[in-house]
């Protein structure tokens, strides 16, 4: 279903490769407000009914069962989309917000389909409206010209290879990752792999060291306590729930949807073919051998240039990783955290806004938990206060001995129903906005990757200072055998022979230099880039999450102003006189 | 709550004036007085009438909380079988006493409580009335302080009574004393009745006071969301600060609207269904009073008889003593009379009090659910509207 590539979406112009990306400018599809369902917000959760506050009028109406007698049968769940148009007469003029009342968010809804979906521009689907609950065979989206959909599931036992050096052999839990895409790179339409939670961990750190300076969705905690603490199966519950959000937000990112390593890591049968963290004593092992090379001045060996642009890490690079860590202490004026010397103000201005936005958002989304916690017990003891009224109402009517009565009862009664109506509605108004004003909570979640971009683009940096100074001593030292050789004649041949390999040093060092200063404007663009992506995003999110909030309890509260109607009406009879 | 403003017709004054007969009073103006732990709060206490028993068309007097505790008592030391009005309870907790929310509730109950005597038509004729709508407030101090001995009841006597009535039920049960009790299964009935009641308004009234906490609790969870949020719209600026801003300050009138609604449903749901089980309380309180006199009546009756025979055996004998034992009779039989006389008062009234509770209590129930569902409504109505006028805003935001 590649179609037309309208809309302006970006995929078009996403690359496979690594050297390609380096010259990615994310194009900008999301200008389009008419899809302003963002793709981070996708990818943040699975809560796409938020494309339906988009289009307020659309006809994506649920009915609700709530206005039936709650004595009678409890609430279902809905989960149903009736495509028919608004049920009830609206109470106010158009549109009937009333009536829109938005679907679970459970998590295969609305295919979270990497997120565009336009449920009332379907031009090219069929039958988008009959959803049914847990299968994920979502219509495919109708504006945007290909997507995937990944599902994780049916987590297993299995058991640790025997030669594990742990002993009594350890078992862990494998999920099911199915995937389904319209993408030409899968070669497929759907297909799946049964990964461990150690593969995620591989995946995330090798995207980390691929795309450094773009905002990667940070991946589920390893919680090895909450594994202690809870039960198994919540555990394995909880961490499924995690892995399927993450890799859904990974697969709505525009450059790594396309990345190697997430196709692999989604396709490819058996062990995961991507290089596993090792720890840093083997690291140090390997690099063991290249460092008396290094030392003595040898290193005849060509330092791959990624190799050198990666910030030092582990004993492979032990060498470089004392100079930098050198560096940074001279950096270092007041003992405080080593500035890497960012000259760019813009940017400076940016992250500090970042961090602003943080802890605004961290303060928001903890007052919307309180919110949400106050309006769940409004709902229960409203419930509960109905029901007090219910058993008075028949204990009147069993000990009736009075006419009087029997009326008491019956007023008890019509006000005990409302109360246990009116106390529904607030429970599912409740379950709707956590699911709205989670937005908060999961964009500060996104903090976390654009920490880690900007910590790419400071070590990136930090890594071409430490080139410029190292090449600057280097060429120091080059003056100085130069002027000291120059003033002997017939220079022996050891001294020439110096000359040489520092001169190759200095050759090495340079190119070095030179890969990590393209690589560290890489990164820069990479940051701005995803900043504005980012900004965006954000600003789409918030604003749906904000009419989804709105609407919400328009929808609901009217409801509820219906049922005490209705009683204020039954009992205007003994309404005061003076009030 | 304004109950029982009714105008009341007198049952007597033969001597009435051409207008009709009315007895209303209004108890306003609390004002706290005295410092420290002697302080209280006074109120003034309106009366209008034109009974010829009354001093004039129109009394204010100064009153306070143990002053109408006296007239309760009075009232129900005297006017047994009638269900006394309740008064609201003495509050326990020092720092509530003079929260201005606790003294307009006292002084609502206690308006009604004045009213509802005034509106009966036994207890609207009672000389502690009068005193107590129109006596200066040294009297009242003096007449406040003179309650003594078995006159004196305060509230937590009329458990002491029900725990008497009830130890005597469980000497019964011990086997250690004859039963003393009604066999009237009508009676047992409503006793039973009573008692459950109290019971099921307890939980009613416990829920009612937690939605007026959740009611506060939403109020003020709105008023710090709508703050963050619009810190957040600060930091964000541009179209979606603005957005930000406006959910914001929404958020907050919202929360002012919640706060009002708390203070209505305790005025109007919370108050009277406490009103209620006071109410209940009253009349078990009238329960005890009946099997004291019950309990009289038989052994009065008991004595009668056996005085009789004796009597009778003395007069046979021809003794000398007759005469005495004839007099001392006498004196038992009236004694007798008297309590068998006010035992059947008691029941009669009782009867009659019960229909009128009811129905009482029917209306009672059918305004505060009434207020109730209006003021909820009300609220939920504000809710939807302040959002709904949100979403145009809202929406320019989106596309700009």
């Amino acid at each position: 279903m590649m179609g037309s590539e309208t809309e302006g979406f970006e995929e078009g112009h996403l690359f496979a490769s690594k050297e390609e990306m380096e010259n990615l400018v994310i194009d900008d599809p999301l200008n389009d407000t008419k899809s302003s369902y963002s793709n981070y917000r996708s990818a943040m959760s699975s809560s796409s009914a938020i494309s339906e506050t988009h289009h307020p009028l659309s006809p994506s109406i649920l009915v609700t069962p709530a206005e039936s007698d709650p004595l009678l049968f409890p609430l279902p769940y809905r989960d149903i989309q009736n495509p028919s148009g608004p049920k009830e007469s609206s109470y106010i003029e158009p549109p009937a917000y009333a009536d829109v009342i938005f679907s679970p968010f459970d998590g295969d809804h609305f295919g979270d389909v990497n997120g565009v979906e336009s449920p009332s521009r379907n031009s090219d689907n069929s039958g988008r409206f009959s959803r049914s609950l847990g299968s994920s065979s979502s219509s495919p989206l109708a504006s945007s010209s290909d997507y995937i959909k990944i599902t994780v599931s049916n987590p297993q036992k299995e058991q640790e290879a025997t030669n594990s050096i742990v002993p009594g052999g350890g078992t862990y839990v494998t999920y099911l990752i199915t995937t389904r895409t319209n993408l030409p790179e899968f070669g497929g339409p759907e297909f799946s792999v049964r990964r461990r939670f150690r593969d995620v961990v591989t995946l995330s750190d090798r995207l980390a060291e691929s795309y450094r300076g773009l905002f990667i969705p940070p991946r589920p905690d390893k919680s090895v306590v909450e594994s202690q603490v809870m039960h198994k199966q919540e555990f394995v519950e909880q961490r499924r729930v995690a892995l399927e959000k993450y890799l859904r937000r990974l697969a709505a990112h525009p450059v790594i949807k396309r990345s190697d390593e997430l196709r692999v890591f989604l396709q490819v049968q058996g062990k995961l073919p991507l290089p596993t963290t090792t720890d840093v004593a083997s690291r140090m092992l390997d690099g063991a051998v290249n460092l008396p090379r290094q030392l003595l001045g040898e290193s005849s060996s060509v330092v791959a240039p990624h190799e050198v642009v990666q910030p030092a890490k582990g004993g492979r690079d032990l060498l470089r990783l004392f100079k930098e860590l050198k560096q940074s202490m001279a950096n270092d004026w007041g003992g405080s955290r080593p500035p890497v010397v960012e000259e760019d103000k813009e940017f400076l201005e940016k992250k500090e806004r970042m961090n602003e936005l943080e802890q605004q958002l961290t303060n928001a989304s903890q007052q919307a938990e309180s919110l949400v916690k106050a309006q769940q017990d409004m709902g229960e003891t409203t419930g509960e206060l109905g029901l007090a009224f219910i058993k008075l109402t028949k204990f009147e009517n069993e000990e009736v001995v009075f006419d009087s009565q029997k009326v008491r009862a019956n007023e008890m009664k019509g006000f005990a129903t409302a109360a246990v109506k009116a106390s529904r509605f607030y429970r599912e108004l409740n379950a709707q906005t956590v699911k709205h004003l989670d937005t908060l909570h999961e964009h500060l979640g996104l903090m976390l990757a654009v920490h880690s971009a900007f910590s790419d683009r400071s070590s990136a940096l930090l890594t071409v200072q430490t080139l410029l100074s190292e090449l600057s001593s280097l060429q120091s030292r080059a003056e100085k055998l130069e002027a000291a050789s120059s003033k002997i004649f017939g220079a022996d041949k050891s001294r020439i022979r110096k000359t040489e390999e520092l001169n190759e040093t200095i050759r090495v060092t340079e190119d070095a230099k030179n890969v990590a200063v393209r690589e560290y404007e890489r990164i820069k663009e990479n940051n701005r880039t995803e900043l504005e992506r980012f900004d965006r995003e954000r600003k789409a999110d918030l604003l749906n999450m904000m009419k989804g909030f709105v609407l919400n309890q328009v929808g609901y509260t009217e409801k509820i102003a219906n049922v005490w109607t209705k009683v204020a009406e039954e009992t205007s009879g003994y309404a005061k006189e003076s009030s | 709550m304004e109950q029982q403003r009714s105008v009341t017709a007198s049952s007597q004054s033969p001597r009435s004036p051409s207008s009709q007969p009315y007895l209303s009073v209004s108890v306003t103006d609390p004002v706290k007085l005295g410092n420290g732990v002697q302080a209280y709060v006074s109120y003034r206490v309106i009366t209008k009438t034109n009974f010829p028993e009354y001093q004039g068309p129109e009394k204010i007097v100064i009153r306070r909380y143990s002053d109408f505790i006296w007239l309760r008592d009075r009232l129900f030391e005297k006017y047994k079988g009638i269900f006394i009005p309740p008064l609201p309870e003495k509050s326990a907790v020092e720092k509530f006493r003079f929260s201005a929310e606790f003294i307009e509730m006292r002084r609502q109950a206690l308006d009604i409580f004045v009213n509802r005597v005034a509106s009966h038509h036994e207890l609207q004729q009672s000389e502690d009335l009068r005193t107590f709508l129109q006596a200066d407030e040294e009297t009242m101090e003096r007449l406040r302080s003179q309650e003594t001995g078995i006159f004196k009841k305060r509230p937590a006597d009329f458990m002491q009574i029900f725990k008497d009535v009830q130890s005597k039920v469980s000497d019964v049960v011990l086997g250690k004393e004859k039963p003393v009790e009604e066999s009237n299964p009508e009676y047992e009935k409503l006793k039973h009745y009573i008692f459950e009641l109290e019971n099921h308004l307890a939980e009613a009234q416990k829920h009612a006071y937690r939605l007026v906490k959740r009611h506060r609790e939403l109020g003020q969870s709105l008023s710090d969301f709508g703050k963050a949020v619009k810190l957040l719209g600060a930091c964000e600026g541009n179209s979606l600060g603005i957005a930000f801003s406006e959910l914001g300050a929404k958020a907050e009138t919202l929360s002012v609207k919640l706060q009002k609604e708390a203070h209505q449903l305790l005025m109007n749901f919370e108050e009277p269904l406490k009103d209620y089980m006071r109410a209940v309380q009253s009349i078990k309180a009238t329960i005890a009073e009946r099997a004291n006199a019950f309990r009289r009546h038989c052994e009065l009756a008991e004595t009668i008889k056996l005085k009789e025979i004796n009597l009778n055996k003395l007069s046979l004998i021809r003794s000398d003593r007759v005469g005495e034992a004839e007099m001392e009779y006498n004196e038992l039989k009236a004694e007798s009379d008297e309590a068998t006389q006010t035992f059947e008062t008691i029941v009669r009234l009782m009867n009659e009090e019960i229909v009128c509770f009811q129905e009482q209590k029917t209306l009672d129930m059918g305004t505060a659910f009434h207020e109730f569902a209006k003021g909820q409504a009300r609220l939920a109505n504000g809710i939807a509207d302040a959002w709904r006028s949100l979403l145009p805003k809202l929406e320019s935001c989106s596309s700009s």
